[in-house]
C-alpha cells in the first residue's frame, strides 16, 4: 500500500502548480475566463510544453502518462489555479483515439484542440438518448444533430461526435470549421459551444464507440473530481484563514464554536472526496471504472455543493462579490455537477449497478 | 382551529387577483418571471400602480396614507402578486423608513418624506452595514460630529442595495464615540446629491449590479434630518430590523419558485423521460414541497400572534431561517433541473434558436448564486440562531 504519488507525477505536479501560480494568477484568470474566447493561446502553450496533455496519453501512444493518476495530478492543479483552459477534451479525446487506433501526436503537443461533442438538449449525461445520426455519403459520412454544452467547443479545431449510425453508437471527428459552432462564455468561467451538424462530413473513428466513450467518460469524470478536490481544498483553506482574520464582536469569526464545526465538516467531506477521487482513479480502465466514476462524482456533487455553499456563508457579504476569488472557486465547484452526469444521475447508476 | 379563510378573506383575495389581471403590466411581468434585472423605471412604474390602487404602503397606518391592512391581508396580497410575477416592491422607504418615521420622526418629518415615499419623488437605500461592521452592526465608524446646525459626517456604507438608483440613503452614525457602542449611534436621513458623496458599484458573484460601496468625506447634513433624538439610533435600528423580518419567510415566492421548478421538471428529458419521473428528482422536489407547505402556516401562524400581541415576536427569526433555506433549495433545484443547460453566462446566448432553456429558465444558475445572500442579509441566519438562543432558549 502506498499512496505517495511517484517521483514523475509529483515533478509534473510541482511544475504544474508553480507554473499556473506564476502564469494564470486571480486576475489573468478571470479576464482568461470571462472574455471571448475563453482560451488563452500563451497558457495553452505553457501548459503544453510541461507535458500536460503527455500525460494524457500512454506509452504506445507517444505519452507518457495515461492512467488514471496522471489524469488527477493534471487536473488537481488546473483546480488550485481555477485555469479554465479547455484541457478536459484533450484528457477524453487521448483515450478515445487509442480505442480508435488514430494518431494522437497533435493533441499531445497541443497543436491541436478537441472538444467532445456528446451530450444533447434532450439527452445531457446518457449515451442511451443521443439522437444524432450518421449516413453514409459516397465514400464517407456526414452528421445531422445538434450537440449542446459542449464544454471547450468554442476553442476547439476538432470534436469527436457520439452519433447513431446502423443502430449503433459511433464515434466521428468533425472539423470544427466544417460544422456551425456558437459560442459563449459560462457562468463559472471558460467557455463552451453550441455544435449544430447539418449533413456535416465526419470522419469514421469506431463504428461501435460504446465502450470507448464510457471509458472515456469515466476518465472525464476522474479529471472532473480531481479538479473539484483541488478547487474545494484551496477554497477551504480561504475560508478558515478569513474565519482567523475578519472580526466582528472584538474577537475573530473562528473564535465561534457554531462557525468552527462547520468549517471542520467541510475538510471531513473534502477527505472523503480526495478519496473517493483516488479510488475512481485507480479503477479507470478496469472492469469497474464506471462505478466507481459514478461513486466519485455523486460524492463529489454533495461534498461541492456542501463546501461551495458553507464557505461563502461563513464568509458572509464579501463572499457575494465578483471581485473575491472565493466566489468564482464556489461558482466552479457548484457547476462541475452540471458536468458529465449530476449527483443523482450518477447515484442511480450506483443504485442500477 | 379553522385553517380558512373567512368570507372577508376571500373577497379581499378576489378583489387582489382581479386587480393584478388588469393592472400588472406585461414587460414587467415577464421580467420577474425571467429573473431578469427590473431597471429603475419598471419598479417606479409599479410602485404608481399600486400607489394609484392606494396599496403601496402595505404595512402603514391608514392615516398615514396606508393600506391599513391586517396581517393576514398583507399575506393574502403577497401571496396573489407572487401568483401575478410582480415584483416586490421596494422595501427600504415602505417597510423600513417609513415606520420609523411614522414612530420616531417628527411631524414635519413625517409631512415632508411619507408621501414622497408613495409618490415616488424618492427612492431610500439603506445605509446600516460598513467594511468592519456586518452582523456586529454596533460596531460601526462613520463619524457625525455636530457643527452649529448642521453634522458633517465622514467614513463609509457598503452593501447599499439600489443605491445606485436612490437620491437619499438613511444612515447609521456615530454621534458619541465615548460611551458604550450601542449608546453613541444616530439615525441620519442624507441626500445623496450632498457635495462629498460619492457611489461606487459592487459586482455581485453572478455578475449583476445590486450593491455599492457608498463614502462620505466632510457631508455637511443639516441637523433637522436627525430622525428621533442624538444617540438613539440603536433603539430605531432595532425596531427597523423587526419590521424588516416580516414578511422575511418569503412564502409567496417561494410557492412561485415551486411551481417553476415543477414546470421545468416537466418539460425538460433526462434518461429519456421527462425529469418530473425520475425518482430522485421528484423526491428532492416533494421534500421542500412538505417543507413549504409547513412553512406556510407557520408563517400564519405566527402573523396571527402579531395580530394578537401588536407586533412580531424573536419567532419571526425561524421564519427568517427556514424560509430563506426553502428558497435556496428551490433555486438550487431548479439550476439541477436544467443540468449544463444552466451554464451559459446569463445573456451570451442571443439567438433564440439557440437557447439551451426556456427563456423564463435561462437565468437560473445566476438566480442560484445570488439567492446565497437571502441567509446573509437581514441578520445572517447563524445571527437568527443567536438571537433564538437568547429569546426563546434563553441560554
Ligand atoms: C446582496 C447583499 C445586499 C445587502 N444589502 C444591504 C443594504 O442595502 N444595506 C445594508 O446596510 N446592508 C446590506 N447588506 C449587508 C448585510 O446586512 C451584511 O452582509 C450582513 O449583516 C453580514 O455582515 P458581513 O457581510 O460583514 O459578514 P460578517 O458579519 O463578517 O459575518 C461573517 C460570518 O460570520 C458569522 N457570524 C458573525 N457573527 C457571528 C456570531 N456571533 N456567531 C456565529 N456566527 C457569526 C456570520 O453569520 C457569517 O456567516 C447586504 C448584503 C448583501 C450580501
Amino acid at each position: 500500500m502506498n499512496f505517495d504519488l511517484t517521483e514523475d507525477r509529483q515533478m509534473l505536479s510541482d511544475s504544474l502548480n508553480r507554473f499556473l501560480a506564476d502564469k494564470c494568477p486571480f486576475e489573468h484568470r478571470t479576464k482568461v475566463a470571462y472574455e471571448a474566447p475563453y482560451h488563452d493561446p500563451a497558457l495553452w502553450a505553457g501548459l503544453s510544453e510541461l507535458g500536460a496533455l503527455y500525460a494524457f496519453g500512454t506509452e504506445e501512444q507517444g505519452g507518457f502518462g495515461g492512467s488514471g493518476f496522471d489524469i488527477t495530478v493534471v487536473f488537481e492543479a488546473m483546480g488550485r489555479a481555477l485555469c479554465p483552459e479547455p484541457l478536459l477534451g484533450a484528457a477524453m479525446g487521448a483515450r478515445l483515439l487509442a480505442a480508435a487506433g488514430a494518431d494522437a501526436d497533435d493533441l499531445m503537443s497541443g497543436a491541436v484542440t478537441y472538444a467532445l461533442a456528446v451530450g444533447e438538449l434532450d439527452a445531457p449525461y446518457d449515451l442511451d438518448g443521443i439522437a444524432c445520426a450518421a449516413t453514409k455519403a459516397g465514400e464517407g459520412y456526414t452528421l445531422t444533430g445538434r450537440k449542446s454544452a459542449v464544454y471547450g467547443g468554442q476553442a476547439a479545431d476538432r470534436l469527436l461526435v457520439a452519433a447513431r449510425l446502423d443502430g449503433k453508437l459511433a464515434l466521428f471527428e468533425v472539423t470544427a470549421a466544417e460544422a456551425s459552432v456558437t459560442g459563449y462564455g459560462m457562468i463559472d468561467g471558460g467557455g463552451a459551444a453550441e455544435v449544430v451538424l447539418d449533413a456535416t462530413p465526419g470522419k469514421l473513428l469506431l463504428a461501435d464507440a460504446r465502450a470507448a466513450l464510457e471509458d472515456a467518460q469515466a476518465a472525464g469524470i476522474v479529471a472532473l473530481c480531481a479538479e473539484a478536490v483541488g478547487l474545494m481544498d484551496v477554497l477551504h483553506k480561504m475560508t478558515v484563514e478569513y474565519l482567523g482574520q475578519r472580526k466582528q464582536f472584538g474577537r475573530t469569526i473562528g473564535s465561534f464554536q457554531a462557525l468552527q464545526h462547520r468549517a471542520v465538516d467541510m475538510l471531513t467531506e473534502i477527505e472523503q472526496a480526495r478519496s473517493i477521487t483516488i479510488k475512481a482513479a485507480a479503477e479507470l480502465g478496469g472492469p469497474d471504472a464506471g462505478r466507481y466514476a459514478s461513486m466519485a462524482k455523486n460524492l463529489i456533487g454533495r461534498a461541492g455543493r456542501l463546501v461551495a455553499e458553507e464557505a461563502i456563508q461563513m464568509h458572509g457579504g464579501i463572499a457575494m462579490t465578483w471581485e473575491y476569488p472565493g466566489a468564482h472557486y464556489a461558482k466552479r465547484i457548484v457547476m462541475i455537477d452540471a458536468q458529465l452526469g449530476d449527483t443523482d444521475y450518477h447515484l442511480s447508476r450506483v443504485m442500477a449497478a | 382551529m379553522d385553517l380558512s379563510y373567512s368570507p372577508e378573506d376571500i373577497a379581499f383575495r378576489d378583489e387582489v387577483r382581479a386587480f393584478f389581471a388588469e393592472k400588472m403590466p406585461e414587460d414587467i411581468r415577464t421580467a420577474v418571471r425571467n429573473g431578469s434585472e427590473l431597471g429603475k423605471e419598471m419598479l417606479e412604474r409599479y410602485h404608481a400602480i399600486l400607489n394609484a390602487q392606494g396599496w403601496l404602503a402595505a404595512t402603514w397606518p391608514v392615516e398615514f396614507g396606508g393600506t391599513g391592512w391586517s396581517p393576514v391581508q398583507r399575506h393574502i396580497f403577497e401571496e396573489e402578486a407572487c401568483r401575478a410575477y410582480a415584483p416586490r416592491p421596494l422595501s427600504f422607504g415602505l417597510a423600513m423608513l417609513g415606520p420609523v418615521l411614522q414612530k420616531f420622526g417628527s411631524k414635519e418629518q413625517q409631512d415632508y418624506y411619507l408621501p414622497r415615499i408613495l409618490n415616488g419623488d424618492d427612492w431610500w437605500c439603506q445605509g446600516y452595514s460598513e467594511p468592519g461592521a456586518g452582523s456586529d452592526l454596533a460596531s460601526l465608524k462613520t463619524r457625525a460630529v455636530r457643527d452649529g446646525d448642521e453634522y458633517v459626517v465622514n467614513g463609509q456604507k457598503t452593501w447599499t442595495t439600489l443605491g445606485q438608483h436612490a437620491n437619499r440613503i438613511f444612515c447609521l452614525v456615530r454621534t458619541d464615540p465615548d460611551v458604550k457602542q450601542q449608546q453613541g449611534i444616530s439615525f441620519l436621513l442624507i441626500d445623496i446629491d450632498t457635495p462629498g458623496i460619492e457611489v461606487r458599484p459592487i459586482r455581485l458573484i453572478e455578475g449583476g449590479h445590486e450593491v455599492n460601496e457608498v463614502f462620505f468625506t466632510d457631508v455637511r447634513v443639516p441637523v433637522t434630518n436627525l430622525v428621533g433624538e442624538e444617540n438613539q439610533g440603536w433603539t430605531i435600528a432595532k425596531y427597523l430590523l423587526t419590521h424588516e423580518r416580516t414578511n422575511i419567510a418569503g412564502v409567496g415566492f417561494s410557492m412561485q419558485a415551486l411551481e417553476e421548478v415543477k414546470a421545468l421538471a416537466r418539460r425538460t428529458t433526462r434518461n429519456g423521460r421527462p425529469l418530473i419521473e425520475d425518482p430522485l428528482f421528484a423526491a428532492r422536489v416533494a421534500q421542500v414541497e412538505i417543507d413549504l407547505e409547513a412553512m406556510k402556516i407557520t408563517n400564519l401562524r405566527m402573523l396571527y400572534t402579531a395580530q394578537k400581541q401588536g407586533s412580531p415576536g424573536p419567532e419571526t427569526s425561524i421564519l427568517k431561517i427556514k424560509g430563506t433555506v426553502i428558497m435556496q433549495e428551490l433555486r438550487d433545484l431548479a439550476r439541477r433541473a436544467l443540468g449544463p443547460s444552466s451554464a451559459p453566462f446569463p445573456g451570451h446566448i442571443t439567438d433564440g434558436n439557440l437557447m439551451l432553456a426556456p427563456v423564463e429558465a435561462a437565468n437560473n444558475a445566476a438566480r442560484y448564486f445570488n439567492g446565497r445572500k437571502t441567509s446573509i442579509y437581514g441578520g445572517s441566519n447563524e445571527i437568527q440562531r443567536n438571537i433564538l438562543t437568547k429569546t426563546m432558549l434563553e441560554l
